[in-house]
């Protein structure tokens, strides 16, 4: 197998030693057909076991692995090396704390999913005698794309607008919460819409549209963020035009 | 946490925007092929004052000029905001009230056909 010399910069940061991050070189040979985490595994195996960073799945599904790839948010399981010339720069995900080296702290992001309650939210309860709940291709349509998030945060990280405004729930979180209100099992939009129809919900999104561009798992987060927008503009002229609020 | 109220802004943006993506590339090669002789007999001086002329013209040439100085005018202020300006009121004030003046202007010019 062919083999050949990367030249990788990694951003290195311990809060117990370091006061300021500062980028390490690292030279390791490694096969054509590796990926970036490859040559981080490679680096810690071999060369450097102090380097700190995320991983599990080693298949694009986890989520975990996400980093800055020269400026990109990316899986690192999923870039390639074949695709780079020369020095690789690989930083942790921009947008969130770093805790350790590329290790960043992701509490914002779950924080603000559970908040916009991603789960199905029975419109009255169903005893299991009941049987099972049924649903059409159609209906499955409407919403199977958006079950696709592996809770990446790297639409996070391409985020400008997360970037200028932590406050803003963000990509993934409202992809989510879209998820759920377009199923036709669920019954709890209302309580959804409190938080992601307020001004730090999905109006924060300028649909700048680089959610989607870097989404790995093709969820579309900007598509749902604007069905989002119109669903709810709906609501608001319902809400304070028609008497009684549309309901 | 409440609810917000920027539907009021965005939906005509919203609009604006379709219009603007359907109706303005066919009136800037209309306009264009008209400035260079080539005018459709439908679409010549008399036959297009008269459709100015009629309610109908009015509200959609109207509808037409108006949500798209307001979908620009909310473009902008997304775009000065996403570079980093962060007056992001006094932005929008001058934006939306150019638009909004425009929007008069139109009235008014339609009006008076």
């Amino acid at each position: 197998m062919k083999e050949r010399l990367v030249q990788l910069e990694v951003l290195r940061y311990n809060p117990d030693t370091d006061t300021d991050a500062y980028f390490q070189h690292y030279e390791v040979v490694c096969q054509e057909e590796w990926v970036v985490l490859d040559a981080l595994n490679k680096i810690k195996e071999t060369i450097d076991p102090t380097l700190n960073y995320r991983w599990s799945c080693h298949m694009a599904v986890c989520g975990s692995c996400g980093m800055m790839i020269n400026g990109d948010p990316k899986l690192s399981c999923h870039t390639f090396l074949r695709d780079y010339e020369g020095v690789i720069r690989v930083e942790p995900l921009t947008h969130f704390p770093v805790e350790r080296d590329l290790v960043t702290a992701p509490d914002d992001f779950i924080e603000k999913l559970t908040r916009v309650k991603p789960y199905l939210i029975p419109k009255k309860p169903k005893p299991i005698s009941e049987g099972e709940y049924r649903q059409t291709p159609a209906q499955l349509k409407r919403y199977h794309q958006f079950t696709l998030c592996i809770n990446c945060m790297l639409c996070y990280a391409a985020c400008p607008e997360y970037g200028l405004t932590p406050k803003f729930i963000g990509p993934a979180a409202i992809s989510l919460a879209h998820r759920y209100n377009q199923d036709s099992r669920d019954g709890g939009r209302d309580e959804r819409q409190e938080i992601i129809a307020s001004k730090e919900g999905v109006w924060e999104c300028t649909f700048v549209g680089a959610c989607s561009e870097v989404c790995p798992a093709h969820v579309d987060p900007a598509s749902a963020l604007q069905q989002v927008k119109i669903a709810s503009s709906i609501d608001w002229f319902k809400e304070h035009l028609l008497p009684g609020g549309g309901k | 946490m409440a609810k917000s109220n920027k539907p009021i802004i965005w939906f005509p943006f919203a609009a604006g925007g379709t219009v603007i993506a359907f109706f303005i590339p066919v009136i800037v090669l209309l306009t264009f092929l008209a400035a260079l002789g080539y005018v459709p007999t439908g679409l010549s001086y008399d036959s297009m004052r008269a459709f100015a002329g009629s309610g109908l013209g009015k509200l959609l040439i109207f509808g037409v000029i108006a949500l798209s100085l307001w979908s620009s005018a909310h473009r902008l202020r997304c775009t000065c905001y996403d570079f980093g300006l962060r007056a992001d009121k006094l932005v929008a004030n001058v934006l939306y009230l150019a638009a909004g003046a425009g929007s008069i202007a139109t009235a008014v010019f339609l009006l008076r056909i």
